[in-house]
């Protein structure tokens, strides 16, 4: 299976404190890799440095390699907003725009000047939506307030936001962490369904959500990877003693 | 190491299935213990503990079911409430031969003493034996005892087609004896099937330590 992405020796740091320790891993094209791990092991750090959202952080640096179809994304001169258009972002909490539900969508679109008419827009608003499963719930009120959207479907609308820029990769920190457990089915089997078209990676506290939707799992600890492997044999068969201790609930 | 609210329902499970392979293990001494001896009160009492015995076997079910529904357990703790759902029909199957050969004791012991016991007792021994070592090996979760009990099948179907043979020739040479050597017949039968079972526990045993599935296939070693 070809490599989307490839981290080699990645190292990561906030001012003098390390958080990442000699990162490699590759992430397989059209898959969905989990990151699970206790809080503060960096699963969520080195989901970031990814689409590099750390460079927002003034102290933080980094080595290594990220390579995304064979491109180090951290070589100068990388253009790191085509680099966000590319690699697309869902967070834990929903935060559409204090716009409408069109032009939240329209939003990504509209500044990166992807579309070529205003029937062109509509249409990729509409298929961003239709993407994200959320089409048939809003298309009678598309002109109407993202806040008038229950949470669920506010996060899936920032879902669609983040497809109309037609990323390849989607990074996701812990999209259903805030949602009930029928949003939380809609967000999986989205998910799942958008591994068709996109990589995507999903960082998870839930070791439920990372085995029922990933297609392999990464177990980090203290800012070190301590194991990475199909997700099938992850909680069936874990490699590593700490892995089975922590899913296992050895710790927390 | 964090005590974990699992690891109570783990140990209730394992407490359970120990005291089933417990009981399957004297109910097949026993009912072979009725037929050599030609006591027919143990025979009864073999047949009346079956319903115990099935007792078990739908608690075990049911606290299974419970870990997995409430548990998510993930890793060596799925594997072994999956092995012990699984071990768990196959102790009662086997209680149900020791339950048939307490049968055909009850049948026997009413028919003129017959000498064919010897090879009988042989393979008696051979499949109490296996069972008691699987049960110390899932306890243990021993996977290379578990691969040398399955092994010890081969020895059962020898013992099995030698008995088989003789108890065709008593048959033949002696027809009045044909009622007690068909019954005889199904007894080698019941061992013979008891030692498939074991085999069957013995590869669920290699699951647990392993994750890994060596039924269906040749002998396959340990990883070093």
């Amino acid at each position: 299976m070809e490599s989307k992405i490839s981290i080699s020796n990645l190292d990561f740091y906030y001012g003098k404190a390390q958080a990442l320790f000699d990162i490699t891993l590759e992430i397989p094209e059209r898959q969905i890799v989990a990151f699970i791990g206790p809080s503060g092991c960096g699963k969520s750090t080195f989901l970031r440095t990814l689409n590099r959202m750390n460079d927002t952080i003034p102290i933080a640096s980094a080595t290594g390699t990220v390579m995304i179809d064979g491109e180090d994304i951290y070589a100068p001169g990388t253009d790191v907003v085509a680099l966000r258009r590319k690699v697309g972002m869902v967070f834990q909490k929903s935060n559409p725009f204090p716009k409408s539900i069109f032009d939240n969508v329209a939003y990504g679109i509209r500044i990166n000047g992807i579309h070529n008419s205003k029937t062109d827009l509509a249409e990729r608003v509409e298929k961003a939506l239709i993407d994200a499963a959320l089409w048939d719930e809003v298309k009678d009120r598309l002109n109407t307030s993202a806040f008038g959207l229950s949470g669920g479907q506010q996060q899936r609308l920032c879902i669609a936001r983040a497809l109309a820029v037609q990323p390849e990769v989607i990074l996701m920190d812990e999209p259903a962490s805030a949602l009930d457990p029928i949003a939380t089915q809609k967000i999986e089997e989205l998910v799942v369904e958008l591994k068709r078209k996109y990589t995507i990676v999903i960082v998870t506290h839930n070791m439920q959500q990372a085995s029922r939707v990933s297609d392999r799992t990464a177990f980090f600890m203290l800012g070190k990877l301590i194991e990475y492997n199909p997700t099938q044999k992850m909680f069936t068969n874990p490699d590593e003693k700490l892995t089975e201790d922590y899913i296992t609930g050895r710790f927390g | 190491m964090e005590h974990r609210i699992i690891d109570q329902q783990l140990d209730l499970l394992r407490d359970k299935i120990l005291l089933l392979g417990g009981t399957t293990e004297a109910a097949v001494h026993r009912a072979m213990q009725s037929l050599v001896t030609r006591d027919s009160e143990l025979a009864k009492k073999v047949l009346e503990e079956d319903k115990v015995i099935d007792q078990m076997e739908l608690e075990i079910d049911r606290l299974s079911i419970e870990i997995l529904a409430l548990q998510h357990p993930a890793a060596h703790d799925l594997r072994f409430v999956i092995s012990v759902a699984k071990i768990t029909p196959i102790l009662e199957r086997i209680a149900d031969h020791a339950g048939s050969i307490a049968d055909a004791a009850l049948i026997l012991n009413n028919e003129p003493q017959m000498n064919n016991y010897i090879d009988l007792s042989l393979m008696a021994e051979i499949a109490a034996g296996m069972l008691r070592t699987a049960l110390d090996a899932f306890t243990a979760e021993d996977s290379k005892v578990s691969r040398d009990v399955i092994e010890l099948d081969k020895k059962i179907d020898v013992t099995y087609r030698k008995v088989f043979n003789e108890l065709l020739e008593l048959m033949i040479d002696n027809p009045s004896a044909t009622t007690g050597a068909a019954h005889l017949l199904f007894v080698a039968k019941h061992l013979e099937r008891i030692g498939d079972y074991v085999k069957d526990i013995c590869e669920l045993n290699v699951y647990l330590r392993e994750a890994a599935f060596i039924k269906h296939s040749p002998r396959v070693e340990a990883p070093q």
